[in-house]
């Protein structure tokens, strides 16, 4: 057997990453490794069975995750993580799945996909890193990116007004949902093992930063300095309305956990109406 | 590998074209059904649903094309034999998980209840406009497996070979029916348990730790395992190497999608199925798949009563196209008279087998000629008569 003695290469998570595909192709300063170190340290925590645990990513910097993760993990398309997610869950509903993306991924392009699986309480938890940009193809403006804020797309300062990603998630119907900076991590470790535990859509938000395109588009500094902005910045606010969660440009940022609530998931429903049908088909 | 029996609705019944559909996906082992409304393909899904209450089957009706054929190929990887029914406009949306599906080798049936476009078309006229949408459709180098049954009872029996195609070479197979034959109704016999043949799923059976799903079989098809079965495996639709891991090079791009194509073409000849009448003395040969076939037939019979000789060949399997076939009947015939409900598509395919051989003159029909043969029997006179080579496609104009 082998010992923390016997080797000097010993990684504390070496059961739940990929060692063999390490060094991770994101860049220095960028959030996303926080998140999966953080998720895998909730795995570890949540008492789970790995083997029953699968993690589906769309595409995307944050869409690389489902390749470092050591579960069955299926890179997908672009913003479709949850609908193949949900084809999962339906055909094997003892699985505990997991969708990891990004904000463009899930609310721009798989934005029809993200309030259907809410609304249906599909049982998954989906973590949504937010970098407020489109990170991979180099800058451009996402569907998180703050009013004024630029990015190669809005050169003279973003005019769409952003999603409010808790607020959607709220009025479809996720039964959980929770938004942390990554420098949040045991609060963001805790939501992810609360949301794991959890029969139903769950939505965490993670705010990470981008020191390659985001931060440097807009004169923020490196990663270390939106690590020190979300210190100064943001504000934990377990409970608040999710409509008061907007993210304004460079100003507060409320974090915390919105929504814990029940309501019958997806697989309950529909194996309630299968009893029932079988029932009257019985006395029929 | 059986059937389950219970599932099973041995005997001979009348059954539409839809219900047939059902009634073959279930026989085959299907238990998953991802969709989105659309005419004329509405009628499967209400009868799939009808009958998965008795089984353990899961029928989702998704949010678009997009995520039905998404979620079809997440509940593959789960273990269960999975399907999704559609029509032309819902089949453009599924191109990007035809894409997925071919690069993850994922095994799943996409039925295609053709009708007529583009754009919305008539959406229950029937056509067989999907021919070359449903072989390369979506974007980069791959082969599908296209099936197209011509009779109700031949949507049960070719529904089976679907899930037994898309099983053994793991690829998705699409069924191209039309909004015609669904509605049809006719006797159907369902063969007991112990006649249907079904392909297992290959899956791996070697030590869990050596697993490298893309690791490939000599006959260049790799093996499966289940989510949840511990092996812990990455897929991606990234170009990946054996170990499912994306690797961005030339080199693992010839590795991993060349065999994508290759695991089709090397295996065309056992792959493609197609019946022929008449067509040993044959001057004449009709060509023929889908709905077309009963009146192309009718045509081949009455030119014959005529003294023409004329033969007629049915493809079963459209993808892989019937080459080696067509190439050999086209130094031996006159001509091909190929006839097809669409402005001309699979004909190109004829017409570039038989080129520099035998004449190609193409009919088309809608769906009054599903049932009319003048138009294909005044072709089959037309190319009797011509003692010409002619280059290209010979459009048959009606008087």
């Amino acid at each position: 057997m082998e010992t923390l003695t016997t080797r000097n290469t010993y990684h504390p998570m070496e059961n739940l990453l990929r060692m063999d595909r390490l060094p991770h192709i994101w860049c220095p300063g960028c959030g996303i490794g926080i998140a999966v170190t953080t998720l895998a340290a909730a795995l570890d925590k949540a008492q789970v069975d790995l083997n029953n645990v699968c993690i589906v990513s769309g595409i995307g910097c944050t869409g690389r995750v489902a390749g470092y993760v050591k579960l069955d993990s299926f890179h997908t398309t672009h913003g479709r993580a949850i609908p193949f997610a949900t084809g999962i869950k339906l055909a094997n509903p003892n699985l505990k799945v997991i969708v990891f993306s990004g904000d463009g991924d899930l609310l721009a392009i798989g934005g029809n996909h993200f309030i259907h699986a809410a609304r249906r309480n599909i049982d998954m938890v989906v973590i949504c890193v937010n970098n407020f940009i489109y990170a991979m193809t180099g800058g451009q403006v996402a569907p998180t990116t703050p009013l004024t804020a630029y990015a190669t797309t809005s050169p003279y300062g973003c005019v769409e007004p952003p999603f409010n990603i808790p607020y959607i998630a709220d009025s479809a119907g996720a039964v959980y949902v929770a938004r942390w900076t990554a420098l949040h991590v045991r609060r963001l470790a805790t939501s992810i093992v609360e949301a794991l535990h959890k029969t139903g859509f769950s939505l965490i938000e993670v705010i990470s930063p981008c020191a390659q395109y985001y931060s440097r588009i807009n004169r923020l500094g490196d990663g270390i300095d939106m690590m020190r902005f979300y210190h100064t910045n943001a504000e934990i606010r377990h409970g608040e309305n999710t409509k008061n969660l907007d993210i304004p440009f460079q100003s507060n940022i409320i974090c915390g956990k919105f929504v814990d609530r029940e309501r019958p998931s997806y697989t309950e429903r529909y194996n309630k109406w299968r009893t029932q049908i079988k029932g009257e088909d019985n006395e029929g | 590998m059986k059937p389950p029996k219970d599932s099973l609705k041995t005997g001979t019944h009348q059954l539409s074209g839809s219900q047939a559909c059902v009634e073959g996906a279930i026989s085959a082992g299907c238990r998953f059904l991802g969709m989105y409304p659309i005419e004329p393909a509405i009628e499967i899904s209400n009868y799939f649903l009808e009958r998965a209450k008795t089984l353990d089957a899961v029928y989702v009706q998704m949010e678009d094309e997009i995520s039905a054929l998404a979620a079809v190929l997440g509940a593959s990887w789960t273990g269960r034999r999975s399907m999704t029914v559609t029509s032309g406009p819902g089949l453009s949306l599924m191109m990007e998980h035809m894409g997925l599906g071919v690069m993850l080798e994922t095994p799943c049936v996409i039925v295609d209840v053709q009708r007529v476009g583009p754009g919305h078309g008539i959406p229950t006229a029937p056509a067989q406009g999907d021919i070359f949408q449903s072989r390369w459709g979506s974007h980069g180098d791959y082969e599908i497996i296209g099936l197209a049954p011509s009779t109700v009872q031949e949507i049960f029996d070719f529904m089976i070979k679907a899930f037994n195609f898309s099983e053994h070479y793991r690829v998705p197979v699409v069924v191209l029916t039309d909004g015609y034959l669904v509605n049809l109704k006719s006797d159907v016999t369902i063969p007991r348990a112990e006649d249907i043949k079904l392909e297992p799923r290959r899956y791996y059976d070697g030590p869990q730790e050596k697993y490298l799903p893309f690791k490939r079989d000599e006959d260049l098809i790799p093996r499966l395992v289940d989510i949840g079965a511990g092996y812990k495996f990455h897929v991606t639709g990234l170009t990946h190497d054996e170990r499912g891991y994306p690797i961005m090079n030339e080199e693992c791009q010839e590795f991993n999608v060349h065999p994508l194509v290759r695991k089709i073409r090397n295996y065309a000849e056992k792959i493609v199925r197609f019946q022929e009448l008449a067509t040993e003395d044959a001057e004449i040969i009709v060509i023929a798949y889908g709905s077309s076939f009963s009146a192309a037939k009718q045509a081949q019979q009455k030119a014959r009563e005529q003294g023409i000789k004329t033969g007629l060949l049915k493809l079963d399997t459209i993808w892989p196209f019937a080459e080696n076939r067509v190439r050999e009947l086209s130094r031996k015939a006159k001509a091909f008279v190929a006839v097809e409900m669409n402005y001309g598509q699979l004909v190109y395919e004829i017409q570039r087998c038989s080129q520099g051989n035998a004449n190609t003159i193409f009919v088309t029909h809608g769906e009054k000629g599903v049932e009319n043969s003048d138009d294909i029997l005044n072709a089959i006179i037309q190319a009797s008569r011509e003692n010409s080579k002619k280059e290209g496609i010979i459009e048959y104009a009606p008087k």
